[in-house]
């Protein structure tokens, strides 16, 4: 380092000389530079989408491989037959014609700053963003297999699984048992499993009564717990939780005979919904963004990952710390990073950001909890803001469970309209 | 009483080896924690645990504060006739557990 202060003009020129090194941008094609979002979910749908609206001269092309979209949040009313599952679809229709491509990213290469799409082409980009989702650990759970999930379906990814779980729960005689494994953290949705089960016992009270619901779960607490478990005293006594330190690890399944295995003993089931430890999707693997724990590290504040330059990572796949895996999530960091990328490619420094997230369980149609949280960026991580946030009232009225039902039908309404218009 | 589990074969042949699992419900408090108004939280955690088989140690730990909440052991043994295999924890403040179960070797 030179002892003499550099003036800003020097400096100016200095960093115009090094940016003619560069590869060449496409400012050159009068363009303020280009983004590629690999994932049209709510992470990716969200980004690409704010990118333009921070910028619109920063170009923006999304891929994605389905042509629709099917939502996770909510699907578990499908599972207990109070929503259709084309509620949960949605397309690309109202996105900006030549702003999506339905392909398969096959290659990232973040050298070459280029993804592959199915067809062979190559899209360059000055900045990527990467929304993976979850992809299933096949070897995560020994025995469970995918085949095996044509007969325990794991449901965790909406669609078809979505509306077998649904079929086996409709085909099952009244008396039956329904066994759900809910897995170590971190794992998407992590209210979901026992949002499930309690609409499962929603669907099993109404319509068979004489079933019943158990939760073999590998950990000790959940989230909102203490509201579910109050709800379920009196709504659900057929709803049973066998937490970690009671032997609820479900350690291997044995398909052929239906049954749950943990160290402590066999669970026989009618229907067995497996939830089995996850890791971030396919995308993340293609462009080498997760580390060892199958998860993307990120700076807790333009979402950049660590291990790949000029890559952004949101959604469920990034190690977000003290933020859950969820829809809202995805979509408060897609914000936040699509602000990052349109300071970075101005050459301007991003600003430390603040996120929210709230998830709304319903425990029954009627009956909505809630749970909120406020972070910013803290020693390398995304950290809760102290004193925000919480979780709904332990002893709130019913009248205030049926608002937070509608507030949450409210939510989902927002929050797909935002994305998909 | 704490509750424990244990998982051991009922039934085993002679020569066998078993695999023998328990687990018991505690905090295992360390000791190092503060409470709420600064002070430490008292150490409260299992110290000992023995599995005898017909009344012979065959297997003993000793545990500390580094070890988790609600201790999860697993080991192994020659089954070698039928009995009774008995499981004791002991640990702070007199805290004490023990469960056993039978096994029948052929």
């Amino acid at each position: 380092m030179s002892a003499k202060r550099t003036s800003r003009r020097e400096f100016l020129k200095s960093a115009a000389a090094g940016a003619a090194l560069l590869p060449l941008p496409a400012i050159a094609q009068g363009a303020r530079g280009r983004v590629v979002v690999l994932g049209g979910g709510f992470g990716g749908g969200t980004c690409a989408r704010f990118i333009k609206r921070i910028d619109p001269r920063i170009t923006v092309t999304l891929v994605e491989a389905n042509p629709t979209f099917v939502a996770c949040p909510f699907s578990n009313g499908v599972i207990a037959g109070l929503r259709d599952i084309r509620a949960q679809e949605f397309g690309y229709d109202k996105f900006a014609g030549d702003q999506v491509v339905l392909s398969p990213g096959t290659a990232v290469d973040p050298q070459g700053r280029t993804v592959t799409l199915g067809n062979g082409s190559q899209l360059p980009y000055d900045r990527l963003v990467l929304s993976p989702g979850i992809d299933i650990r096949w070897d995560g759970l020994p025995g469970y297999t995918e085949a095996a999930a044509e007969r325990m379906p794991h449901a965790w990814k909406a669609g078809e699984q979505t509306l077998l779980l649904r079929r086996q729960l409709e085909a099952m005689e009244d008396g039956g048992t329904v066994v759900i494994s809910a897995p170590a953290n971190p794992f998407r949705c992590p209210p979901g499993p026992y949002e499930r089960a309690s609409l499962i016992a929603y669907y099993l009270k109404t319509k068979k009564p004489k079933s019943k619901v158990i939760i073999l779960d590998a950990k000790d607490a959940f989230s909102k717990q203490r509201l579910f478990q109050n709800a379920w005293r009196t709504l659900y006594p057929n709803l049973e939780w066998v937490s970690l330190s009671n032997g609820g690890k479900v350690t291997s399944v044995d398909v052929g005979e239906m049954t749950l295995v943990t160290d402590f003993g066999r669970h026989k089931a009618e229907v067995a919904n497996v939830i089995p430890p996850q890791k971030a999707g396919r995308n993340a693997e293609i462009a080498g963004v997760a580390d060892r724990t199958g998860w993307c590290p990120i700076d807790p504040a333009t979402f950049e990952s660590k291990l790949q330059p000029n890559v952004h990572v949101i959604g469920d796949a990034s190690i977000a710390g003290a933020m859950p895996k969820s829809a809202f999530s995805a979509n408060a960091q897609a914000k936040v990073c699509a602000a990052a990328v349109a300071k970075l490619i101005a050459g301007e420094r991003p600003d430390e950001p603040r996120l929210i997230n709230t998830c709304y369980s319903l425990v029954a149609p009627d009956y909505g909890i809630s749970v909120e949280g406020v972070y910013r960026p803290a020693d390398g991580q995304i950290k809760e803001i102290e004193g925000t946030g919480g979780v709904s009232a332990l002893d709130a009225p019913n009248s205030t469970r049926a608002l937070e039902a509608t507030f949450a039908n409210a939510w989902f309404n927002t929050i797909t309209t935002e994305v998909f218009g | 009483m704490a509750r424990a589990l244990i998982n051991v074969p009922p039934k085993a042949k002679r020569g066998e080896v078993i695999e023998i699992k328990t687990l018991i419900s505690h905090t295992m408090e360390t000791g190092f924690r503060p409470d709420n108004t600064g002070k430490p939280i008292p150490r409260d955690i299992i110290t000992d645990f023995v599995c005898k088989y017909n009344g012979q140690e065959i297997f003993r730990a000793e545990l500390f504060p580094a070890i988790a909440a609600n201790p999860f052991l697993t080991f192994f043994t020659v089954a070698t006739e039928s009995g009774t295999l008995s499981f004791e924890w002991t640990g702070d403040s007199g805290f004490s557990a023990t469960e056993s179960v039978n096994i029948s070797v052929e």
